[in-house]
Order: structure tokens, then C-alpha cells, then sequence
């Protein structure tokens, strides 16, 4: 009886060992933490590979060929340089970038001088100041598509807020205010709309590096005897300068890629004032459906973009070194 | 202890393998290249900014590379 009971019992056991799954520690004990952290690792990888490494490369070809979205079936030929000799004779082109260059250049100093003394207003911690921060950093979280939407309303010379406010103070016309039909102003406007929704990221960044610098190094300099505007120029600004560049390659970066605003606000116009790199791309690879021209010319802005953050790098390691 | 010292002196590497003088200069060139290629004054400069800022580019990325 005893016997036929072990019996039952091993063959029971044997059956419950085999039904079970063996568990993924005994699968994987044969492999390495290297091996195990390759294979956590290695979708990630996969997907950075498929969605930005090989549409950089694939750009990279078409940009020597004659490729046109709009006819797949067309055959491709290799055009060898003359992409990049067509971009880079044209005067039409070249103006763009004076126009990226004009824009990136002073939305670039309005927002880190105006995000840097609203840090330093900020990082005072008067009453309130949580609150002031979060109506700041309001415009920030906005989409960029509902910011251009309403500031062409605020744009308006007929009924726009801004019209009105301008010639309340100026005592202009309304009707003579047309910040995105003049050709003079509505780079301007543009400006405008960016340093009004990204100062407050730059603010942000700033306020980081106000608030790593330690106390202590300030109740020193009162000790010495310095003056706050010593303070300030020998302390405050040589210890927030690695967040400022930081902020500053950021933005920089960022809008030399500027498209949505400038086309919900302007769509390049009038002329081609407003017309930034981006925009002249979109309506080379978009319009003119020179898929492979526009590629070569993003290859271009890809790198000077990458040359500017090299440099920026360079600097800021040097920055954080002193 | 100096005569020592003195013959087991590592060779100084020549300039061009040098990390720091080779970035300082791939540094220039791109900045060169930037601003060839944002001048609004000759074109021929927008024409040659590209070359200049790609050899800049691609001499930082490999002299970064060298030891300090």
C-alpha cells in the first residue's frame, strides 16, 4: 500500500515538473549581465536606429540623387554634387539663412536676457513667488500651433490687443499697425511670439544654476565687503554661465529648426521676409517636390547645426572646468 | 634622480597630435564655416561655407578622440 502510494506520488510529481514552465532565471542563467543588459537595451537601440540613424543615412543618399516624391516610380539618377552646388549658389537660399540667422540671433539674446532676469527676480523668493513662477511658465506649455493661432488674433489691426496697446501708447492708427503684413515688422512679430513662449524655458534653466550656487560663497564676498553689482558680475553670473550656455544651445539649436510659427503666423510671407531655412525646405521638398535638392539642403543645416554644438560643447566643458 | 628622471621623459607628441591645439583649430574652422554661411555680404563665402564647416565638423570629431 505504502509502496503504490510513492509510486502515485513520484509519478504525480514528475507530472506537476513537466507541466510546469521552466522559469525565465533557468533559461537565462547560461547568459552574462552583459548579455542580459544587451537584450534589456536592445529595442531601444533597434528603435533609435529606425527612426533616427536611418532616415539620417537615407537622406544622406537621396541628397545625391535626382529623387522626386511625387513620382516613386520615376527612375532615380545619381546627380553626383549638384544638389548641394544648387543649394549652396542659390540667392534665394542664401537669404533664408540670413533670415534664420537674423531670427536665431535676436530671439536668442531677448530670451536668455530676459529669462535670466526673471531668474534672478525669482530666485529672490519674495511673497508669492511659486505663483508668479507658474503664470510664467504658462506660455511654455502651450502648443505651438494654438500660440500662433491666437497671436495672429493679438496681430490683427482691426481687433487685435496688441494693435490696440501699440497705438494707445503710440497714438498711431490701429489700421497702420500691420505686424505680419509689413515687411519690416513681421520678422519682428516673429520674434516677438518666440521670445514670449520660450523665455520662460530659458528662465527655468537659469533659475537651476541661481539656485546651485551656495550661500555660503555670497555671505564670504559680504564679509570682504563686496558690492552687489560685484557680487553679482565676480559670483552670480561666472557660476550660472554653464546653464545660460546650456540654455543657449538649447534654444539656438531649436530655432534653427523653427517651422510651425513661422508658418501658422506668416507662412514665409509677405515676399519672403519671414521665410527661415525650414520654410524654404518645406517648399522645396513639399511644393516644388525637389525631394532630393531639399535632403542636400538638410543635410546642410544638419551640419552646421551639429558644427554649432560642437563648439558649444567644447565650451561649455571648458566653462565648467575653471 | 634628475639624470633618471630625465631619460625616462615621455617624447612630446608632435602639435598635430596634439588634443588641444587640434580642437582649438577644428573649432575656428567651424566657426569660420558658420559664419560664411549666415553673411549676407558674398556669396562666393556662402558657396564654400559648407565644405568648410563639414572638414571643421568631421576634424573635431576625430581629434576629440585623442588622449589629453
Amino acid at each position: 500500500m505504502t509502496a503504490s502510494h510513492d509510486t502515485f506520488s513520484e509519478k504525480m510529481a514528475d507530472a506537476a515538473i513537466r507541466a510546469t514552465p521552466e522559469p525565465l532565471a533557468v533559461r537565462v542563467r547560461g547568459l552574462s549581465d552583459r548579455a542580459i543588459a544587451w537584450l534589456f537595451i536592445a529595442p531601444t537601440i533597434v528603435l533609435l536606429l529606425a527612426i533616427n540613424i536611418f532616415p539620417l543615412f537615407w537622406a544622406i543618399y537621396l541628397s545625391f540623387t535626382n529623387f522626386r516624391a511625387n513620382r516613386p516610380n520615376a527612375v532615380v539618377q545619381n546627380v553626383g554634387l549638384g544638389n548641394y552646388s544648387r543649394i549652396l549658389n542659390d540667392p534665394d537660399i542664401w537669404a533664408s539663412m540670413q533670415t534664420t540667422a537674423h531670427f536665431v540671433f535676436w530671439t536668442i539674446v531677448l530670451q536668455t536676457l530676459i529669462g535670466f532676469a526673471l531668474a534672478y527676480l525669482i530666485d529672490r523668493k519674495f511673497r508669492g513667488h511659486a505663483f508668479w513662477t507658474t503664470l510664467i511658465l504658462i506660455p511654455m506649455m502651450l502648443s505651438p500651433a494654438v500660440v500662433g493661432n491666437f497671436w495672429r488674433f493679438l496681430y490683427e489691426p482691426q481687433i487685435g490687443l496688441f494693435a490696440y496697446a501699440v497705438s494707445f501708447v503710440s497714438g498711431i492708427p490701429t489700421s497702420d499697425i500691420q505686424m505680419l503684413g509689413n515687411v519690416h515688422l513681421a520678422p519682428w512679430a516673429i520674434i516677438i511670439v518666440d521670445t514670449w513662449m520660450w523665455t520662460p524655458y530659458v528662465m527655468l534653466i537659469c533659475l537651476a544654476g541661481l539656485r546651485s550656487i551656495p550661500d555660503y560663497i555670497y555671505e564670504a564676498a559680504e564679509v570682504d565687503r563686496a558690492s552687489p553689482w560685484r557680487q553679482f558680475w565676480s559670483i552670480t553670473v561666472p557660476m550660472a554661465l554653464p546653464f545660460i550656455m546650456l540654455a543657449v544651445l538649447f534654444r539656438g539649436i531649436e530655432n534653427f529648426k523653427m517651422f510651425d510659427m513661422v508658418n501658422l503666423l506668416t507662412g514665409g510671407g509677405p515676399g519672403s521676409t519671414t521665410e527661415v531655412a525650414s520654410i524654404a525646405l518645406k517648399r522645396d521638398a513639399f511644393e516644388a517636390w525637389a525631394t532630393g535638392r531639399s535632403s542636400a539642403f538638410a543635410i546642410v543645416l544638419f551640419v552646421a547645426v551639429f558644427g554649432l554644438a560642437n563648439i558649444y560643447v567644447k565650451a561649455l566643458n571648458k566653462v565648467k572646468q575653471r | 634622480m634628475t639624470d633618471h628622471t630625465l631619460t625616462h621623459k615621455k617624447p612630446r607628441r608632435p602639435v598635430f597630435l596634439r588634443r588641444g591645439p587640434m580642437e582649438a583649430l577644428a573649432v575656428a574652422i567651424i566657426a569660420l564655416g558658420f559664419l560664411m554661411l549666415f553673411q549676407p555680404f558674398v556669396l562666393v563665402l556662402y558657396t564654400y561655407s559648407f565644405i568648410t564647416l563639414l572638414a571643421g565638423t568631421v576634424m573635431f570629431t576625430i581629434v576629440s578622440k585623442f588622449p589629453e
